[in-house]
């Protein structure tokens, strides 16, 4: 006969209040957290030709047609920098912030048959995500100092071993603030695709033009005086820039920008998480 | 005094109708239009549109911890929908829930499997997402891959499986939970019927050795019958009645087939039959006494007594035939008895008009329960019948009253026949007095 060691008590009933985590849910299910990052992560690459090397020949053919269109072709300004580490250093943070948030803001629709079958807590989902692109981050950072070590041995540019390995300390602090931002517009948008189907269609067209409000093919500096604002509110652009500074000496934006897009990122996370596990409980009879 | 195990309080659900959650921002904008648009008509010209459904309507009940409960009702009984509530899937329009056990559901075999991942992987996965850690799952692993019978193709893509070895292994990682409660929902109608018996096995060993709570939906009154302390009947989004499961049973079946009381003349004209015609049978009565008109027991058929059947079969033309047949059926259909004329070798000979039978047995060799009634006239072997109803109505058979009921066996078979079970006396070398 089971005994229960210590007295379980779940009740369920509607309307619930909003400010409710399921701490305990998501430890308990660390185990499945962890094994759909690893289901995330391989089939991305299941039975591709490259496999996992895809990682790395998608963000470099990027920088190559950035460097030849942007740089050559138009002339855009690299901050003093070679352009294909301009352009590399700004893809890889810029990928996985867009990367999380197009593959979290479909969850509902894209998870439904498995919410509508299993109990477990939903945001383990979107957080897996947001934990395999961290794999895909690491390898395109990988890349991207071994690029760096090629230019800095050809002699093209000048950049010390001490603020590398600082960079390296620094990095997780970024990608984790990445992370928030990403998993926060990912979540809420969540909650909205769950119902109104055509705006995920919107997903795609919202990323490409926040790409652009982003210092990604450009640095900050350059921009007009009177279009500045776009990049002083972007919460992403203090991000990419301090991913740029801190491997190749390129300027950044005011610490209060990055404070501000610090703050915004842990309210906004706050924000869609809520949202998200609202939607949860009764996402199965919409979607 | 231990506590339930599911307590359930008053708990309604409603759907609303229509276009649900595939809507896009213009047919929202549209359906307010429309909306306005009637608010602004005078009363009467409004149309009507239904806008809700109650699927499920004030339930309540409690199951203590170690029962089976069957949950049965027609398709649309809001069977489904209560078992998403328990499973936490969907929350309840009103009342409350209470569990105090970890609750794992199998709702759908397979649920979670990733195509392209192996067997052995999925495994890990689809446990996971049923909510065992990682280390319960290792622990179990050679058992869950024994009853699944697929160990020789567990580094195999799951997607090159057949539907087979999926709902095989499926329900192997399923049945290997180690929930408190554990909710079943049809999916033994997945899978042949090997498949099928293994897994009754399997949740019966859990109920006896494990003392699990098991909820279980299913259709299969022989399965329900078997498996389950207790049953559940919903229909309609209520629940009708909740009590020991040979009492639900009954109740189900009469609600569906037609129970008839005995005493009373049952009119046989209007029901589906097939044959040629020439004779039909027009009524019947059974009852348990030979008095035509008994006293208010002659209600009842009991197990091991008499039972009378008044049988009035109108013919069009005079002739002779070998068989008329009175049949019993279990409720899923196995044939039990079958009175025949042929095995006693009367030949029935039939008159023009109104023809009247009697059929009589000392000893009604059944168990109490529910039975189906056909009837059968044949003319000559291999012929077609002349008038063949398979299942015509049921009849109900109670325990004689005497019966100390706490004794009988949980589960005992259709047939009774009188018995005995003794030890053998070793130095004796025969049945010890």
């Amino acid at each position: 006969m089971s005994t229960l060691t210590r007295s379980y008590h779940v009740v369920i009933k509607p309307h619930q209040k909003w400010l409710y985590f399921d701490w305990r849910g998501l430890v308990q299910y660390r185990d499945l957290l962890f094994l759909l990052v690893r289901r995330d992560f391989i089939s991305r690459y299941k039975q591709t030709v490259l496999g996992p090397a895809w990682f790395i020949v998608s963000p470099v053919i990027t920088t190559l047609v950035y460097t030849v269109i942007f740089s050559r072709a138009l002339g855009i300004s690299t901050a003093g920098v070679p352009p294909v580490l301009f352009y590399l250093s700004g893809l890889m943070g810029w990928t996985y912030f867009s990367t999380v948030i197009s593959t979290t803001a479909t969850t509902f629709t894209a998870s439904a048959n498995l919410f509508g079958k299993v109990y477990f807590p939903r945001v383990v989902v979107p957080f897996a995500l947001g934990m395999s692109h961290c794999i895909t981050f690491a390898i395109q950072l990988t890349t991207f100092l071994v690029v760096l070590t090629m230019h800095e041995f050809s002699g093209r540019v000048d950049i010390s071993l001490e603020n590398v390995i600082a960079g390296l300390a620094l990095t997780p602090f970024l990608l984790l603030h990445l992370a928030l931002l990403g998993l926060g517009v990912g979540l809420t948008l969540s909650s909205v695709t769950a119902k109104y189907r055509d705006i995920q269609h919107l997903v795609p067209t919202l990323i490409n033009l926040w790409m652009f409000a982003s210092p990604v093919i450009y640095p900050t500096r350059r921009v007009p005086e009177n279009l500045a604002w776009i990049t002083e509110l972007n919460p992403v652009a203090p991000v990419i820039e301090a991913f740029r500074h801190l491997y190749l000496g390129t300027p950044t934006m005011s610490l209060s920008a990055y404070a501000g897009s610090a703050l915004f990122a842990v309210l906004l996370f706050t924000f869609g998480v809520l949202s998200f596990q609202r939607t949860a409980r009764t996402v199965a009879d919409i979607v | 005094m231990a506590q339930p195990i599911i307590s359930i309080h008053n708990v309604s659900k409603q759907y609303r109708l229509g276009k649900i959650g595939m809507s896009s921002l213009r047919d929202e904008l549209q359906r307010w239009w429309e909306r306005r648009r009637e608010a602004a008509m005078p009363p009467g010209m409004k149309p009507e549109r239904p806008q809700n459904f109650w699927a499920l309507r004030d339930v309540s009940f409690e199951v203590e911890p170690g029962q089976v409960v069957g949950l049965i009702g027609r398709n649309g009984a809001g069977k489904s929908t209560l078992l998403k509530i328990l499973s936490r899937i969907t929350e309840p329009s009103k009342g409350e829930i209470h569990l105090r056990g970890r609750l794992a559901s199998l709702l759908e075999v397979g649920t979670g499997f990733h195509p392209e991942l192996s067997g052995r992987e999925n495994i890990f996965l689809n446990g996971a997402v049923l909510g065992m850690t990682k280390a319960e799952i290792r622990r179990k692993f050679d058992e869950i891959v024994e009853f699944s019978e697929v160990a020789k193709f567990l580094d195999t893509p799951v997607k090159r499986y057949s539907s087979g070895m999926y709902v095989r292994l499926a329900f192997a990682i399923a049945a290997h939970l180690e929930p408190e409660i554990l909710i079943v929902d049809e999916v033994l109608a997945v899978g042949d019927a090997e498949f099928q018996r293994k897994c009754i096995a399997k949740m019966e060993s859990l109920r006896k050795t494990e003392g699990r709570t098991i909820l279980f939906v299913s259709h299969n009154a022989e399965v329900v019958s078997r498996l389950c302390t207790h049953c559940v009947f919903m229909e309609r989004g209520q629940v009708k009645s909740f009590g020991p499961t040979a009492e639900i049973i009954a109740q189900y079946h009469g609600h569906k087939h037609g129970l008839r009381r005995p005493g009373e003349w049952i009119e046989l004209n209007t029901l589906p039959r097939t044959g040629t015609g020439r004779a039909t049978f027009h009524r019947v009565r059974f009852r348990n006494s030979s008095a035509a008109n008994g006293s208010s027991d002659a209600q009842k058929i009991y197990s091991h007594s008499r039972l009378n059947v008044d049988l009035e079969v109108m013919a069009n033309e005079a002739f002779t035939a070998h068989s008329l047949a009175v049949t019993i059926f279990s409720p899923s259909g196995i044939k039990l008895m079958n009175y025949d004329t042929v095995s006693t070798g009367d030949l029935v000979r039939l008159r023009p008009g109104l023809n009247r039978f009697q059929l009589h047995t000392d000893e009604l060799p059944l168990n109490a329960g529910n039975y189906t009634v056909g009837f059968w006239l044949e003319s000559h072997r291999g012929a077609p019948p002349v008038d063949w109803i398979e299942s015509a109505f049921q009849i109900e058979v109670s325990s004689p009253p005497d019966t100390d009921v706490w004794k009988k066996p949980l589960s005992d078979g259709h047939v009774v026949s009188s018995f005995q079970l003794r030890p053998v006396d070793e130095s004796l070398g025969q049945l010890a007095s």
